[in-house]
C-alpha cells in the first residue's frame, strides 16, 4: 500500500474543542500522547480520564466504563497509532455492542510523538472501515467542522458503537499538559461519579 | 490414561464464580482456556455478570480499569501465555494503582507435551512480579479457593494487581493422542 496524500485540513484542537463543546455529562476517555494535549487545552475536567501510557488501551478503557456505566455517554479521543495498536479491541466492542460509546480517532496519518513518522493509516488504512466491517453500528468520516458538530449531536444517542475518524493536519501544537499522577487522575474521575477512595 | 489427566469438572472450577461474586464482581472477561471453561461457562449463564471474551488479554486490563472508572469490579481469566500479552500494559496499574484480579492457568511447567509453552510458562510468574503484580500459586485443589479469597481482598482493599496462578497439575494433562 503507497503512500497516501495527506490533504487533511482540520485542527487538532479546534476539533476536539468543537467535539467538547456544550459537553454535559459526557465521560472522556483520552489516548496518551496529543489526543489527552488536545483534551486537555480543550479545558480540564472532573470527568476526562487521560492516558499515559498502555498504548492501545483507550478504546477498551471506554468499553468497561461504558458497560459499567450505561447511564452516561462515553467518548474516547485518541490517535490513529494508539487506536492501531489495540485494533483487535475494535471486534470485542462489536461483541460487547455498548450503545453509549462514540470512538474519535484523531487521524493524521502520522506517528506524532515520535518525529511525525507515517503510521498504517498513513500508508492508507482507513480505521473506519476496519469498524464497519466488524459490525460497528455506525462509522464515519469527518472532514469538516460540520461533520465534527454532527458528530457532536450523536453522543448522546443510544444506537452505538460508533467510531469516527477524523481527519486532522499533522503537527504539533504546544503541549498543554494534563496531570501525570495516575491515583490523582483516577479518584478525581470516580470522585466526580460519587465514588470513594478505598 | 495419563497420570494426572482428568477431564471432569472438578469442584474448585465449580467454586470459582460464586467466590468472585462473593467479592461483588461484575465483570468476567477472558481468552480462554481449557481451565477456566467452568468458570466461563457459568458466567455466561450469570444474569448478573456481564462477560467478555477478548482477542488479547491486555484488552482485559484496560477494560476492568474503564469499569473501576465507572464503580465496579471484575476479574481478567487467562492461560500463562497470555501473560506476555499483558506486560506493558501493566504501566496502568503500576502508575495508577488500578485493582487487578487475574487468574491465570498454567501451561509449560507440570507435564507439557508442547514444549512451544515452556518459555513463557516458565517465565510467567517473574514476568508478572516484575511489572508489579503479586503472585500466589495453588497447585493443590483445597488450596484455589482460599488463595481465590487472599487475592481478591488484597486486589479490592488494596488498590493491587494480584493473580491466582492454578498449577498445570490442577487442571490435568493434556491429552494429545488418543
Amino acid at each position: 500500500m503507497g503512500k497516501v496524500t495527506q490533504q487533511h485540513s482540520l485542527d487538532r484542537r479546534d476539533a476536539v474543542a468543537r467535539l467538547l463543546q456544550d459537553r454535559g455529562d459526557l465521560l472522556v476517555v483520552t489516548g496518551l500522547g496529543s489526543p489527552s494535549y488536545d483534551a486537555m487545552a480543550a479545558g480540564d475536567h472532573d470527568n476526562n480520564y487521560y492516558l499515559w501510557a498502555a498504548m492501545g488501551s483507550a478504546a477498551m478503557i471506554g468499553l468497561g466504563l461504558a458497560r459499567a456505566r450505561p447511564d452516561r455517554s462515553v467518548l474516547v479521543i485518541t490517535g490513529d497509532g494508539e487506536l492501531m495498536m489495540g485494533v483487535g479491541g475494535l471486534a470485542t466492542i462489536t461483541v460487547a455492542q455498548p450503545a453509549n460509546l462514540t470512538i474519535a480517532v484523531l487521524d493524521n496519518g502520522l506517528f506524532g510523538e515520535t518525529g511525525l513518522q507515517q503510521s498504517h493509516a498513513g500508508h492508507g488504512v482507513e480505521i473506519s472501515r476496519i469498524a464497519e466491517s466488524m459490525g460497528f453500528a455506525w462509522t464515519g468520516i469527518v472532514r469538516t467542522r460540520e461533520d465534527i458538530d454532527d458528530l457532536r449531536g450523536r453522543l448522546d444517542d443510544r444506537d452505538g458503537p460508533r467510531l469516527a475518524t477524523i481527519k486532522i493536519k499533522g503537527g504539533n501544537p504546544p503541549r498543554v499538559l494534563p496531570p501525570r499522577d495516575g491515583v490523582y487522575i483516577k479518584n478525581r474521575f470516580r470522585s466526580a461519579l460519587g465514588f470513594n477512595p478505598i | 490414561m495419563s497420570s494426572g489427566e482428568d477431564t471432569a469438572t472438578k469442584d474448585w472450577q465449580e467454586q470459582i464464580l460464586p467466590t468472585l461474586k462473593g467479592f461483588d464482581i461484575r465483570h468476567v472477561v477472558y481468552v480462554p482456556d481449557a481451565g477456566h471453561s467452568a468458570a466461563i461457562h457459568a458466567a455466561e449463564q450469570d444474569k448478573d455478570i456481564i462477560s467478555l471474551p477478548l482477542t488479547s488479554e491486555e484488552e482485559g486490563i484496560g477494560y476492568l480499569a474503564g469499569a473501576w472508572l465507572g464503580g465496579e469490579r471484575g476479574a481478567l481469566l487467562l492461560q500463562s501465555s497470555g501473560v506476555g500479552n499483558c506486560i506493558n500494559t501493566l504501566a496502568l496499574n503500576a502508575c495508577a494503582k488500578f485493582p487487578l484480579l487475574m487468574l491465570v492457568t498454567m501451561r509449560g511447567d507440570w507435564a507439557e507435551f508442547n514444549a512451544w509453552q515452556n518459555p513463557m510458562g516458565q517465565a510467567t510468574e517473574r514476568a508478572l512480579e516484575m511489572m508489579g503484580v503479586r503472585t500466589w500459586r495453588a497447585d493443590r485443589e483445597d488450596d484455589v479457593i482460599p488463595l481465590l479469597h487472599g487475592a481478591a481482598t488484597m486486589a479490592f482493599n488494596g488498590d493491587a494487581a494480584c493473580a491466582l496462578i492454578l498449577g498445570q497439575r490442577l487442571i490435568g494433562e493434556k491429552k494429545w493422542v488418543k
